[in-house]
């Protein structure tokens, strides 16, 4: 036993500087362990996200032909509302007409829609996640001919971009592609 | 001031047989004596602060109580829910009793642990050597508010909904993964039937966790045993009472009290405190006008709103979330941003008029909670949010230092019995 006790002690001093084989072992088992421990917590995370069946309700088709100029509809998508919103010239040419250095979160009126008549907007005030007012003519839609949010006083305008209140961003686009001429299928 | 009841030979001797058999093979006995009975020695000047602690417990089993039994009727399914409350409320035995309960039971139990949190701020509870038995404290009012939060979705009417959803999109102010939690928390694309079977899990879940933290904190409790209003240590037997049957009578009337007012909330106003719109079925596809939080969260969310201007690159959102998280974080460092050696407010002229600033400043930051984020209510929740944190960051650091505290009593019995032996204090202490 004491040669045992002894060659250890020669060993430590040994190998010292770099460690022991000991030291080794004990990083190697302990890492191991870390890795392992995540992996079996991992299915347990990942269970909490949408699971298949929510993600297969993932695309909504929206058929437009009723929606009248100046109309603006809502449908489901994903559980949440999207906003359509068929604008008038008028709507669309404020729209364009703003300086975008005066906006918070600048992007032309191009680079949201897909035809200019068609706006298509996530119904979510991107502050805390209310649904803005404006899809009904005697709802309130702000100084900017949009919408409104109640929850916090977040005003967009009529590209659904975010003008004034606590929102950071401007209403979200949802991938949509037209199908037909009045179809569009989202997501 | 701690006993050792168990030493062979003492603690309490058993005439009952049947008692006595038991104790020898599993001492509940003897430690439900040193545990709150005569045991347990308390100091002998508690007031009527200091019950509201075992209210706090009372107040914990009363809504595990009425919660399981709610839980047998309660459907956690998104085109259920609302319905399984109403017949909860209309066909249920007593199911009207049970749910008035629970949701008034959540309010009585917030009043409670508010007062008994607002008395350790004022007593100095938290110092030394107290800071973990305060801090499992901060770790209990944590876990109140996520079941309080996760209760309140259950019901699945306009305002659990929208409560949901905006809770959840605070944490989309997180930089990068924010999106990603915000589903993984929903377990879809917005608050849904995974999100209210999963609140419902947790909400049975909790509170045993806060049973099991509530464990700690009084384990924590009985180490030192309770502060008292003059803050001093306990030097001789003079100073302590038996808690039973002194505080055990104490406790049980302060009970009778918060039972009348339980009772007059419970039966002839039973909706003061809740919002008519939760009784409109949840509809993602409309906000209601004026969404609040429960009155217990008015503060917090005053806090939230507060915050309307960027502060360099930090969007104005995460910083009001950050604030909001922070009101609560800031008091896990009390007891040692606090630095007076004094523990109660009563030998402390200066920071006694600050602990009522910060009383009404709490109380005005909740009346500014449940209005509007318009105008001066904006203003008003910027100053009650600066002070809040200028009192704990700033001014309690400062007054530790430069407070002269009134000469604290000798002892706690000097006063009431009159001078003690010299011979029983040790000045050391």
């Amino acid at each position: 036993m004491a040669d045992t006790a002894a060659d250890r002690l020669a060993s430590t001093s040994e190998h010292g500087e770099e460690g022991t084989r000991r030291d080794f072992l004990f990083l190697v088992a302990g890492a191991t362990t870390v890795v392992g421990a995540a992996a079996l917590c991992w299915p347990l995370i990942d269970s909490m996200n949408p699971a298949a069946d929510t993600l297969a309700l993932a695309s909504t088709e929206v058929d437009l032909s009723g929606v009248e100029e100046g109309m603006r509809i809502t449908v489901t998508w994903r559980g949440k509302p999207v906003f359509v919103a068929h604008r008038t010239p008028q709507e669309i040419e404020e729209a364009q007409a703003v300086n975008l250095e005066d906006l918070i979160d600048p992007q032309p009126d191009d680079a949201r829609v897909i035809k200019p008549q068609w706006l298509v907007v996530i119904g979510i005030c991107t502050h805390l996640g209310c649904v803005p007012l404006g899809q009904q003519p005697n709802q309130p839609h702000g100084p900017y001919g949009g919408w409104f949010c109640p929850c916090h006083g977040s005003i967009y305008d009529t590209a659904g971009r975010i003008r004034g209140g606590p929102a950071p961003r401007n209403l979200d686009l949802p991938d949509y592609v037209f199908t037909e001429d009045n179809v569009i299928q989202i997501g | 001031m701690t006993t050792s009841p168990h030493a062979p030979g003492s603690g309490p001797q058993y005439d009952n047989a049947v008692i006595r058999w038991i104790e020898y093979r599993l001492p509940v006995f003897s430690f439900a004596d040193s545990f709150m009975g005569s045991g347990y020695p308390a100091p002998r000047n508690l007031s009527y602060w200091w019950n509201f602690g075992s209210l706090a417990g009372i107040a914990l089993v009363l809504q595990i109580v009425t919660g399981v039994v709610l839980a047998m009727h309660y459907v956690a399914h998104a085109d259920m829910a609302f319905d399984s409350v109403e017949r909860i409320m209309r066909d249920v035995n007593f199911g009207w009793l049970l749910r008035y309960a629970h949701s008034n039971g959540a309010s009585m139990f917030f009043i409670v642990v508010y007062i008994h949190v607002f008395r350790g701020l004022y007593y100095g509870s938290y110092k030394a050597p107290r800071e973990l038995l305060w801090m499992l404290g901060v770790v209990i009012l944590l876990l109140m508010m996520a079941t309080a939060f996760m209760g309140y979705v259950l019901p699945w009417g306009q305002m659990s909904f929208w409560a949901a959803t905006v809770i959840t999109n605070l944490f989309s102010a997180i930089p990068l993964v924010g999106e990603g939690v915000v589903t993984w928390l929903w377990g879809g694309f917005a608050v849904g039937n995974p999100t209210l079977n999963r609140f419902y899990a947790l909400h049975y879940l909790l509170p045993f966790v806060i049973v099991g933290v509530v464990g700690l904190h009084l384990a924590a409790l009985h180490q030192h045993g309770s502060n008292n209003p003059l803050g001093i240590e306990r030097k001789s037997a003079k100073d302590s009472l038996p808690f039973h049957p002194y505080y055990t009578i104490k406790d049980l009337f302060g009970l009778g009290v918060f039972m009348i007012v339980f009772a007059l909330l419970v039966f002839y106003w039973p909706n003061l405190l809740g919002h008519p719109d939760n009784y409109i079925p949840a509809n993602p596809m409309q906000t209601p006008p004026h969404i609040v939080p429960e009155w217990y969260f008015l503060p917090f969310y005053a806090i939230l709103r507060a915050i309307t201007f960027n502060i360099w690159f930090i969007p104005a959102k995460l910083i009001g979330v950050i604030l909001m998280f922070g009101s609560i974080i800031v008091l896990f460092f009390l007891p040692w941003l606090d630095g007076s050696p004094v523990r109660s407010g009563r030998f402390r002229p200066i920071f006694k008029w600050f602990f009522w600033v910060l009383v009404l400043d709490c109380v005005m930051l909740g009346y500014l909670g449940a209005h509007p984020p318009e105008g001066v209510y904006v203003t008003l929740a910027q100053i009650g949010t600066a002070y809040y944190f200028f009192h704990f960051l700033i001014l309690l650091p400062l007054l530790g230092k430069l407070e002269r505290p009134r000469p604290l009593p000798s002892s706690i019995s000097e006063p009431v019995l009159g001078r003690a032996p010299a011979a029983s204090t040790s000045p050391a202490e």
